[in-house]
């Protein structure tokens, strides 16, 4: 998937997560800022899956700023997915 | 050493001296006595005709001769309204007074502002049933040199009883009184309802200050607390927010996962065999639990069921309930909204108790111990059905004891009520941080996503199952949430504990370790 646009989506409800994603030049690497209100418990599998959501979408270069208010793993993924999409014009949505 | 709940109770603690650990909710109490001795409360002796009467809270204060290492005690029947609290703490520590133990039957969010007493050494030790917010979360970094309390309503009687809690200066407000300190809380601009848990106070504390915004002619009727055990009687301008003291009632949640637990739950209750003619019946204030009530009382209209008596923290849900007659009296230890005050005052089957008569597990008998239904809320809920209701997920102390033991010990019919995971965070989990509750004393978990019952109650899954409902073996339920939210890495904490979970009889359940 190539990305061309700055893109978001969910929201900052409860039990729900925004994600924020912006394109980066070739050879960057994933720049991932993660806020979670459960971060205690849940930091490391975010990030782990925030990487294997990524991985799946071969996406190597990126920005990705997330704030999440407690959201299950499925939640986080679709809002990833989808962000992803409207960064890459698969999909409308709210850009930035 | 271990608890019977395998929690690693020391042998003695430094600010406390030594634990007895928690050995099952009835072992202490079945031998019919207990060996730890009662005090003496104070003996006094006053002048006729002489005034009790001090121009204001700080003259009071001083004539009680407060001195450092003194225990103060408070009720905290004023909710979140209450301004007595903290003005009589910053009365102390302007008077330089140092390592005061604060006894307060709970601390609410309207006590934040004594933050700054326990961060300066004003105050060294906290008794209490419950803590919250800011104060919760200083308490549990360890800000405090000696460990805190955690107390059940009951329990807290039993501990002012044997001494464990030496008050020598209660401040007691209340929103009518007389010049000689007889006193209510059931009238006045400032009304709050029962006042249950100020009375041991006025009996056993050294010192006794009454504190009204409403003085009324001598003698004030009906009477929470009695003249003959009060030394000072105080007029204010305000005894705190009328708006949080005597607003409004009490609504019935509208969140529809809170209605559809609460509706499971009336039908566990409905088939359970005990919603029979004449049931005892316990509710708490919060989301789920008081909503069970709704549907409770559909029920019994439409099975024309009438109840015996309502008992606890009553909301005007409850008063409505006995105003319809599907209850014949209520006993009430603390009104949860002020609506309740005028029935209190009126209605002479709406009965104000003590916290003695409550739940005390040492004497002859609590009320409680005549419950058949109690319907109790839980911030975590283990696979062996014991029960959190003080510590949050991040290990920080944010809730209250109240009487979730006592009227669980107590009732024929337990239920917990709950989601199963809020947000992210697990609530059925294998363990959870802190227990309050011995899983013996819960009957029935209900969820949104499943009903669980305690294996010690074949009978009741048997009644259950024939009232067609599907129960779920705890444990499968605890996996079934982890597959949802991933499991949770355990909360961090250091080794030094700052907080002990007392069970009703004052025996430890539990520890809380201090929060990295």
């Amino acid at each position: 998937m190539e990305l061309k646009l700055k893109a978001q989506a969910g929201s900052f409800e409860s039990s729900d997560v925004l994600i924020m994603v912006e394109p980066q030049p070739q050879g960057v690497g994933r720049k991932i800022e993660l806020e979670s209100i459960v971060m205690q418990q849940f930091g490391d599998d975010l990030l782990l899956q925030i990487h294997r959501d990524l991985d799946a979408y071969g996406i190597k270069d990126i920005r990705v700023i997330i704030n999440d208010k407690g959201a299950l793993p499925p939640t986080l993924s679709a809002r990833l997915e989808t962000a992803l999409k409207r960064s890459a014009g698969l999909q409308t949505g709210t850009l930035i | 050493m271990k608890n019977i709940l395998q929690r690693e109770i020391p042998e003695t603690l430094e600010g406390i001296g030594e634990l007895e650990p928690f050995q099952g909710a009835f072992t202490k109490l079945r031998k019919g006595w207990m060996e730890e001795k009662k005090v003496p409360p104070p003996n006094k002796a006053t002048m006729p005709h002489s005034s009790k009467m001090c121009s204001n809270l700080k003259e009071a204060i001083i004539r009680t001769k407060p001195r450092n290492g003194m225990t103060v005690s408070f009720h905290h029947h004023l909710r979140g309204g209450d301004n007595i609290l903290v003005e009589s703490i910053r009365i102390l520590a302007e008077l330089g007074i140092k390592d005061i133990t604060l006894a307060s039957s709970s601390l609410t969010s309207a006590h934040e502002p004594i933050l700054p007493y326990i961060k300066n050494g004003t105050i060294t030790q906290i008794y209490s049933s419950g803590i919250r917010g800011e104060i919760g979360k200083a308490v549990a970094q360890g800000v405090m040199p000696k460990p805190f309390v955690i107390h059940s309503h009951g329990g807290r009687v039993r501990s002012v009883h044997t001494g464990n809690i030496k008050i020598d200066l209660t401040v007691i407000a209340a929103s009518a009184a007389d010049v000689e300190g007889n006193s209510t809380g059931a009238h006045g601009p400032s009304a709050f309802g029962s006042m249950g848990y100020a009375v041991i106070d006025a009996r056993y504390a050294r010192q006794v200050v009454v504190v009204t915004d409403n003085i009324v002619d001598y003698p004030c009727v009906p009477q929470a607390v009695t003249q003959n055990f009060v030394d000072y009687v105080v007029k204010v301008d305000s005894i705190g927010d009328p708006s949080k003291i005597a607003g409004g009632t009490t609504r019935i949640t509208k969140a529809p996962m809170d209605l559809q637990i609460a509706r499971l739950a009336a039908q566990v209750i409905e088939h359970s065999g005990l919603l029979k003619e004449g049931f005892s019946f316990q509710v708490g204030a919060g989301g789920a639990s008081l909503a069970v009530a709704k549907y409770i009382r559909k029920i019994m209209k439409n099975k024309d069921i009438k109840g015996s008596f309502l008992l606890g923290g009553v909301t005007s849900y409850g008063v409505d309930m006995l105003n319809e007659g599907l209850f014949k009296s209520i006993f009430d230890v603390q009104s949860f909204d002020a609506a309740v005050s005028s029935s209190l005052l009126t209605n002479p089957y709406h009965i104000e108790i003590t916290a003695g008569l409550y739940a005390n597990p040492f004497n002859c008998g609590c009320m409680t111990n005549k419950l058949d239904i109690v319907v109790l809320g839980a911030l975590e809920i283990d696979t062996d059905f014991n029960v959190n209701v003080i510590t949050g997920s991040e290990g920080y102390v944010r809730g209250a004891s109240g009487g979730h033991s006592d009227t669980a010990s107590g009732a024929n019919l337990t239920v917990v009520v709950c989601p199963s995971f809020r947000g992210r965070i697990p609530i059925v989990k294998e363990k959870v941080h802190t227990i309050v509750t011995p899983g013996e004393s819960i009957d029935v978990l209900v969820t949104e996503r499943g009903i669980c019952v305690n294996p010690n109650r074949p009978e009741l899954k048997e009644n259950l199952i024939k009232g067609g409902i599907a129960i779920k073996e705890i444990k499968d339920l605890a996996a079934e949430v982890e597959q949802i939210t991933g499991k949770a890495k355990p909360i961090e904490n250091g080794e030094r504990i700052v907080g002990i979970v007392e069970y009703r009889d004052g025996t430890i359940i539990d520890v809380i370790r201090q929060v990295k």
